[in-house]
């Protein structure tokens, strides 16, 4: 009797022996549920295998970016969902951020009308659900916009219609190639020319304006050459054909209200960790750089933004991993997405509802963490280093 | 310039500087301080003033608040037509619950704030009576809702529906998922390598994976990870998870709060002797809890308006009525009036709980008065 009890007594014994419980329970946990779908599949007759991914899909998928037929399998049907996915979060992640940085900084404008507009904004945004955005816009594009015979035209190129939005497509004819050269040679140049300033001002002080310098050579490179090489890209102007466009570049309106929604939604929490991050910056930072005589757009570049980005950055990135989750719930308006293809139809036609699961969670799950690992990285990179 | 001397004691009080004060003041500082934020000013109202005009236009002067169909509507009038919602606001609130049983709902809908009155209002009068209210208060909710007792009509989980479905979901989502999550965010800060390891992997699967397909697997798949023939409501289903997925967020919410607290006061603890649980009832959570009221509160928010996403699935909440009613072909294509009116109800009572959360963390923030 006293061997159990100075065993339970003993803070490390004590340890050991709550942990062999709590595995033991977890185990028994685990074959339990392992026990049940083994017998709930020998009932139905189910088995677990993969092979359903490599027989024909056999549905079609009116976006896609890699080529793609109802003919191809459903892996391949997956990965066009895999990549919609990653269209949308990238549109939405851009149009997000523009926006909430925009409303970040009216928010903290002096100007009391336009703080106050930024203000509600962000407010009524944010208090409602993004799946009303989405079907709210879906609804806006699907139920208010023209037919294509009587579509919004802006300039007789880019059409809106409740088919979507028809843009202008770039095609690359013979001497392209000298522009991307260019291209490749402006970028060049300037990471070199931005490494030399740095290094020129670490030394001497002495600033260039590298922002301007780097931003005119990549602008103004290509375009050099674009005109030297005879103008090589032609547009494929969309045309009004039967009851619909044909060429040009099509933005589906679920993709368009998709993008719309998760931008415009976004938006509002960043504008909130943008204001926050400026906030946080101690009032002393900024009446020192003023001081010093520091012109205030200087304060800003170089006093304020570099500290307010250590704060900004790791929230940010969880809105747009938010961001990038929330567009699973494309499904709801018919977007072909990763969840809506695999876990959606793919599910529906082979009943294989285990293992198209098991596979959508695990990518979003592998995005999710090694997004989460960069960010842990890049947090101890820029921490305060106290000297 | 006039120049007076004045014996010491005797300087009168000047008035402030013209322009600095008053109505003329504050417009001149506030919204003309500048050439560039006048422009800001001029743009801000032109917005205002289109934005107003075109939502009083078709909000009121122009809507239509009672008619037969969409088509009924346009001829008497351009604006919104209002009466989707009017001829169908039963079932926005109430769902498919029968019409005559609908008082059981109302009831519990206005017991509900007496009960949470005493836990969100520390300062009530007679707080103890009502605390005893808030504990019995779930049974009551449960019979009154469901039926089955004392003489009352026994209701399906299917006919549920509306915001009444969305008040069940998030209050009950709520509630469970408090408690888990302060025990997953101690789990996470254990001693203890296997049940943080547990802890860690739990929270990080949750926060890994849309809300949406854990849902598909609540409605398709879990009955496979239960025993067979065993059969429980779609609605309880959905809970769990809810539960689950917000439980995770909570807990990095939490963690982030006992993570600020100050090493002495763990210390302090040990040097009085007490023990784990003593430590955290007393020391770890109380300072931790008031730090994350914000996060905590941005979390229910954020499970309250995800409990839209059970549309999807097929529960019938505001969304799934209003899309039910959009396919009426009667009321095909008034969609902006209704996801309107469910984006209406959302924003008040997500507005509300957020106010409350500054309100609570003003109260509690005991350090800067």
């Amino acid at each position: 009797m006293t061997f159990f009890s100075n065993i339970w007594r003993n803070e490390k014994s004590r340890e050991i022996i709550v942990q062999i419980i709590v595995l033991f329970f977890l185990g028994w946990f685990i074959s339990w549920l392992v026990m049940n779908v083994n017998a709930n599949f020998e009932a139905l007759g189910k088995d677990i295998s993969f092979e359903f991914l490599f027989i024909p899909a056999g549905y079609d998928i009116n976006q896609y970016l890699i080529d793609y037929d109802s003919r191809d399998s459903h892996l391949r049907a997956g990965i066009v969902g895999l990549l919609n996915t990653g269209l949308v979060a990238f549109f939405g992640i851009i149009l997000a951020t523009v926006l909430g940085i925009a409303l970040g900084i009216i928010r903290l404008s002096k100007n009391w009308l336009a703080s106050k507009i930024a203000y509600w904004y962000v407010e009524f945004t944010r208090n409602v659900p993004i799946l009303l955005h989405i079907l709210l816009w879906h609804g806006i594009i699907i139920n208010t916009l023209p037919h294509p015979r009587k579509a919004i035209s802006l300039g007789d190129v880019t059409f809106l219609s409740n088919r979507g939005f028809y843009i202008p497509k770039p095609l690359a004819e013979s001497g392209i190639e000298l522009v991307y050269l260019f291209l490749v040679v402006a970028v060049i140049f300037s990471i070199l020319f931005a490494k030399y300033c740095k290094k020129k001002q670490d030394l001497t002080g002495i600033q260039y304006p590298v922002f301007l310098i780097n931003f005119s050579v990549i602008c103004f490179l290509p375009l050099i050459a674009f005109f030297l090489s005879g103008m090589p890209v032609s547009l494929e102007i969309p045309a009004l054909k039967g009851f619909n466009f044909r060429g040009g570049m099509h933005m589906s309106p679920e993709l368009a209200a998709l993008t719309f929604a998760l931008g415009i939604y976004t938006a509002a929490f960043i504008a909130e960790i943008v204001r926050a991050g400026i906030l946080a910056i101690d009032k002393g930072q900024r009446e020192a750089a003023e001081s010093i005589g520091l012109k205030p757009s200087k304060v800003m570049n170089l006093v304020i933004l570099p500290q307010a980005r250590r704060v900004i950055i790791p929230p940010l990135t969880s809105q747009y991993l938010n961001l990038t989750k929330n567009s699973s719930l494309a499904i709801a308006i018919g977007y072909m997405d990763l969840v809506a293809t695999l876990g959606g139809i793919s599910l529906n036609q082979t009943g294989r509802e285990m293992e198209t699961m098991l596979i959508v969670m695990l990518i979003y799950l592998s995005v999710s963490l090694s997004i989460s690992a960069l960010m842990n990285w890049y947090n101890s990179k820029v921490k305060l280093v106290g000297r | 310039m006039s120049e007076k001397t004045y014996k010491p004691g005797n300087y009168p009080d000047l008035p402030p500087p013209p322009g600095t004060v008053g109505v003329y003041g504050w417009v001149r500082q506030n919204l003309f301080s500048s050439i560039s934020n006048s422009l800001l000013t001029i743009i801000s109202v032109v917005l205002l003033y289109y934005l107003i005009d075109g939502i009083i236009g078709w909000f009121f002067l122009d809507a239509v608040f009672d008619a037969e169909s969409k088509i009924a509507c346009r001829k008497i009038d351009d604006g919104a037509c209002w009466a989707v919602i009017t001829r169908r606001v039963g079932q926005f609130v109430y769902g498919f619950y029968p019409e005559l049983e609908r008082w059981r709902i109302d009831i519990t809908f206005l017991t509900m704030f007496l009960a949470f009155a005493p836990l969100l209002y520390p300062d009530i009068p007679k707080r103890k009576w009502l605390l005893y209210f808030s504990a019995f208060y779930p049974f009551f909710a449960f019979v009154l809702i469901m039926g089955g007792y004392f003489g009352l009509q026994k209701i399906e989980y299917s006919l549920f529906g509306g915001f009444m479905l969305t008040v069940i979901l998030g209050v009950c989502g709520i509630v469970c998922s408090l408690p888990l999550g302060i025990l997953l965010a101690l789990g996470r800060q254990s001693n203890l390598t296997v049940v943080r390891t547990l802890s860690v992997c739990f929270i990080e699967f949750m926060r890994g994976v849309p809300l949406i397909t854990l849902l598909f697997v609540a409605s398709s798949m879990l009955n496979y990870f239960l025993p067979p023939g065993t059969n429980f409501s779609i609605l309880v289903r959905v809970i769990i998870m809810f539960t689950f997925f917000s439980a995770a967020y909570i807990a990095e919410v939490i963690r982030g709060g006992i993570q600020a607290i100050p090493k002495g006061q763990y210390e302090a603890a040990d040097a009085l002797g007490m023990n784990y649980w003593q430590k955290t009832r007393f020391i770890t959570l109380p300072q931790a809890l008031k730090i994350s009221i914000p996060g905590i509160v941005n979390t229910f928010i954020g499970l309250y308006k995800d409990t839209t996403l059970v549309v999807v699935i097929g529960l019938l909440d505001p969304l799934g009525i209003g899309r039910a009613a959009l396919a009426d072909t009667k009321w095909n294509g008034l969609s902006t009036e209704t996801y309107l009116f469910v984006a209406l109800f959302f924003f008040v009572s997500c507005f509300a709980m957020s106010r409350y959360s500054l309100w609570l963390e003003n109260k509690l923030n005991t350090d800067k008065k």
